[in-house]
């Protein structure tokens, strides 16, 4: 870190996912504009490429009808409430252009008999507002996100986007309420380069690592989160994290909702179709939050498979031909971890850490709202590791994908337009001292005594896991705050064994781990704060929703090692918030 | 199971040759391999060092040799592959520290053959399903001897596109690829089909391309 290299340029995107790459395409498509994209990965590693069952979008084209405000209702319903309407309406609105735009770039959907775009079913897509299940994800086999990742990118190359892969952005220049750009460690040399910019966007994905069971990759550790909460800017209804009803068991590696979609259904150990009694319409498809609280109350209740902590997805009467070929990847997972053939066998599932409603507050254009609504100039969030709010208090399935390109694409082209207006504003004297002071201290360690980020990490997962997850209550939850606190200050001691520039993945690791741990006290706080039951966030202490006192945004920002909490209100256009049953 | 786990390690900081290091811990046969370097790295020596992300075969990060064959490690089982396990970067690219290799000729490679839609079935369907792990181009024994061919991968990404209906770049690809250090490169050993963890038919799609390009030029 003995040198610091500088560069410049009109904007800036950090992370190579669905929701960064298309930023990036279309600020490059504005042309004139000198754009990079930094990613701690190659691009292609992003995460986006798990994403399996599909896009949705209301095309219409199995012969069902389906309009974008039936997609705006289930969205709006599924969030329980606390999406803001007017972002909503954007986002479905504006889908079905951006698939046929995914198409037009070349992406492979599957398709139907005559050529169309083929959907199917996902949880809580309905039509005529709740009716019945409608047929509104477009899907790629079960590698959506793989062909979106893989075409974005291939645009990105089209269009001449400059990368800077695995350099891992640890700092961000936010000053008098603007951004002037970002730190990043270059992996490859362990040296720092100052990236200055007009405007800058943070596609950094979520943060499931936080959890023992989570069907996020390893790097998903919310580092465009916890550097913008480092920075004074409030995180968003931190407290709403989604659990996937259907990740593999132990592994949490997800099992796409597209197989409940094609017809699986969810049993306990009597054999029942337990969903009969939790969602009576939707069954199975009713939305995530509701899926994943009663496989919970199952296994409870002792009817886990063996009485253990999990239950069995069945997709044994899709029959071979529908499994092989609309859901290949599922198979082959089931084969190689689990060493069951889901043509004949039930899949052992449990719910997974899977995605994060909350994040950095944005407007519909992407633009980062602070906590009292200033905006923060030319600083810009997208994606999981955005909070629109679109997802409310829970998302439903399909959804994330539109988020991606919808948002990238209206932020892509709102900074576009913000750097034609706007000068570079200087950056202070040495941008890069605080990271290099904190990552050298840190590389200083190496081969001392001290904690192991990686023993960190796994008392932080177990006590999410038990603690902060699916059902919560007061005593979870203040047990976590104070073991959380104790965490923090031993990560504050933590001790490397590698003291090599080169390379360094333990340095990041340990950086990555206080990040985290930063992040599971805010979580947990929000938590904490909200004293109601409402999407994923379920009190048992509070089992209601309570719209009267409730019916806001959370707003948190650290001060001090403490969340200092306030709200915003939800923008309610056209549906009035009414009780949620599937 | 007790397992042993015979690793390369090249740290160019602090020693100037490679070795192997042994690691001896208890493991269950149904963790991934990758499970087994993340418990070394995490808790026996933090010094190790490879690429890592999705944990289940999707992001292509984790391509490494295990007991001699190109594998991802997160998506082979210890119980497969026995007590004893071997591993090793990629052979062929240049070593930066320990399992991680440079990346750079394999990316550029991946980019000369204007890998995205020029301008709407299936004779392409197989080659999407590339995840860009590398275990085809560091299998492959002319890519070890010439570095310039531009390897299996490449040819893959450029065949998703030139049996895309759809597309209207093919000429241009067809003419980078059948240069030189192209197509003809391959000799059909088939190492390129046998690594690939997503099962692409990998000879057969190059196959494919040579046919093209022959087409193209009569």
């Amino acid at each position: 870190m003995t040198r610091i290299h500088e560069h410049t340029f009109d904007a800036i995107v950090v992370g190579a996912g669905g929701a960064g790459l298309m930023a990036a395409v279309y600020l490059a498509k504005q042309g004139n504009l000198r754009t990079a994209v930094l990613s701690k990965l190659y691009p292609t590693r992003s995460h986006t490429g798990t994403a399996q069952g599909g896009i949705g979008a209301a095309l219409g084209n199995m012969g069902e009808e389906d309009h974008w405000e039936w997609h705006m209702f289930d969205t709006v319903k599924g969030s329980d409430y606390l999406g803001d309407q007017d972002a909503i309406e954007v986002m479905c609105r504006e889908s079905p252009e951006v698939v046929y735009e995914l198409e037009h770039m070349g992406l492979p959907f599957s398709r139907t008999e005559d050529g169309r775009i083929a959907q199917r079913r996902f949880g809580g897509h309905t039509s005529n507002f709740g009716e019945a299940p409608v047929r509104r994800a477009c899907y790629s086999a079960d590698r959506t996100g793989h062909m979106i990742l893989q075409t974005l990118y291939q645009q990105s190359i089209k269009h001449d986007v400059e990368f800077f892969d695995e350099f891992q952005v640890v700092d961000l220049l936010i000053e008098d309420g603007s951004c002037r750009g970002a730190v990043a460690l270059n992996i490859a040399t362990g040296e720092l380069h100052v990236f200055r910019s007009k405007a800058l966007v943070l596609a950094t994905g979520g943060y499931g690592q936080v959890w023992e069971i989570t069907s996020n990759a390893v790097t998903l550790t919310g580092d465009g989160m916890f550097l913008v909460a480092r920075r004074g800017v409030p995180l968003e209804d931190m407290e709403f994290y989604q659990f996937h009803p259907t990740g593999i068991r132990r592994m949490g590696i997800l099992i796409t909702e597209g197989v409940r979609g094609e017809g699986g259904i969810l049993r306990n150990h009597d054999g029942e179709r337990f969903m009969e009694l939790y969602a009576p319409n939707l069954k199975d498809l009713a939305s995530r939050d509701v899926v994943s609280r009663a496989i919970y109350k199952e296994i409870r209740a002792g009817r886990g498979i063996n009485g253990e902590r999990y239950v069995h997805l069945d997709a044994t009467q899709l029959g071979a031909e529908v499994i092989e070929n609309k859901l290949p990847e599922i198979a082959d997972f089931c084969r190689t971890y689990l060493g069951i053939d889901p043509v004949t066998e039930p899949i052992p599932i449990q719910p997974t850490a899977h995605y994060a409603m909350g994040g950095i507050p944005t407007d519909v254009d992407g633009g980062v709202v602070g906590m009292q609504g200033e905006s923060v100039r030319g600083l810009y969030a997208i994606g999981e590791c955005a909070c629109v709010s679109v997802h409310g208090a829970n998302r439903l399935g399909t959804n994330s994908l539109v988020d991606l390109v919808v948002f990238g694409r209206r932020a892509g082209v709102a900074m576009a337009e913000y750097c034609r207006g706007a000068d570079l504003e200087p950056a202070g004297e040495d941008p890069a001292g605080r990271a290099r002071e904190e990552l050298e201290d840190l590389l200083s360690t190496a081969g001392k005594d001290g904690e192991n980020a990686a023993e960190i990490r796994r008392e932080m997962k177990e006590l999410m896991m038990d603690n902060v997850s699916v059902f919560r209550t007061d005593e979870l939850l203040s047990e976590a705050k104070v073991k959380l606190e104790e965490l923090r200050e031993r990560a504050d001691r933590i001790a490397i064994d590698d003291p090599s520039r080169a390379f360094n993945l333990d340095l990041t690791d340990a950086w990555e781990t206080r990040g985290m741990v930063e992040l599971a006290q805010i979580t947990t706080e929000c938590a904490l704060n909200r004293t109601e039951s409402r999407g994923a966030h379920s009190r048992e202490d509070y089992p209601d929703r309570d719209d009267e006192n409730w019916l806001k945004h959370t707003l948190a920002v650290s001060r001090n090692g403490a969340s200092e909490i306030g709200y915003k209100p939800v923008s309610i256009t056209r549906f009035e918030p009414k009780e949620r049953v599937y | 199971m007790r397992v042993t786990f015979k690793v390369y390690r090249y740290q160019p900081e602090t020693r100037e040759d490679a070795y192997f290091d042994s690691f001896e811990f208890n493991a269950e046969p149904t963790d991934r391999v990758l499970d087994g370097l993340n418990h070394i790295k995490w808790h026996l020596d933090g010094t190790l060092t490879l690429r890592r992300s999705c944990q289940h075969g999707i992001c292509g990060s984790d391509a490494l040799r295990i007991n001699g064959v190109n594998r991802l490690a997160c998506k082979v089982l210890i119980g497969d592959v026995g007590s004893k396990i071997k591993i090793e970067p990629l052979m062929g690219f240049t070593v930066i520290k320990d399992l991680v290799v440079d990346m750079d000729r394999f990316f550029s490679h991946y980019r000369s053959v204007m890998p995205y839609f020029v301008n709407d079935e299936a004779p392409y369907d197989d080659t999407t399903k590339c995840i860009l792990c590398a275990a085809c181009t560091t299998s492959c024994p002319s890519a070890w001897s010439n570095p310039d061919f531009i390897g299996p991968a490449a040819i893959v990404q450029a065949h998703r596109f030139i049996f895309d209906s759809r597309d209207e770049g093919s000429e241009e690809r067809l003419a980078t690829l059948g240069q030189r250090d192209g197509v003809w490169r391959c000799r059909t050993v088939f190492n390129c089909t046998r690594a690939c963890p997503k099962e692409i038919q990998i000879t057969k799609a190059i196959g494919e391309v040579k046919k093209a390009i022959v087409a193209d030029r009569s």
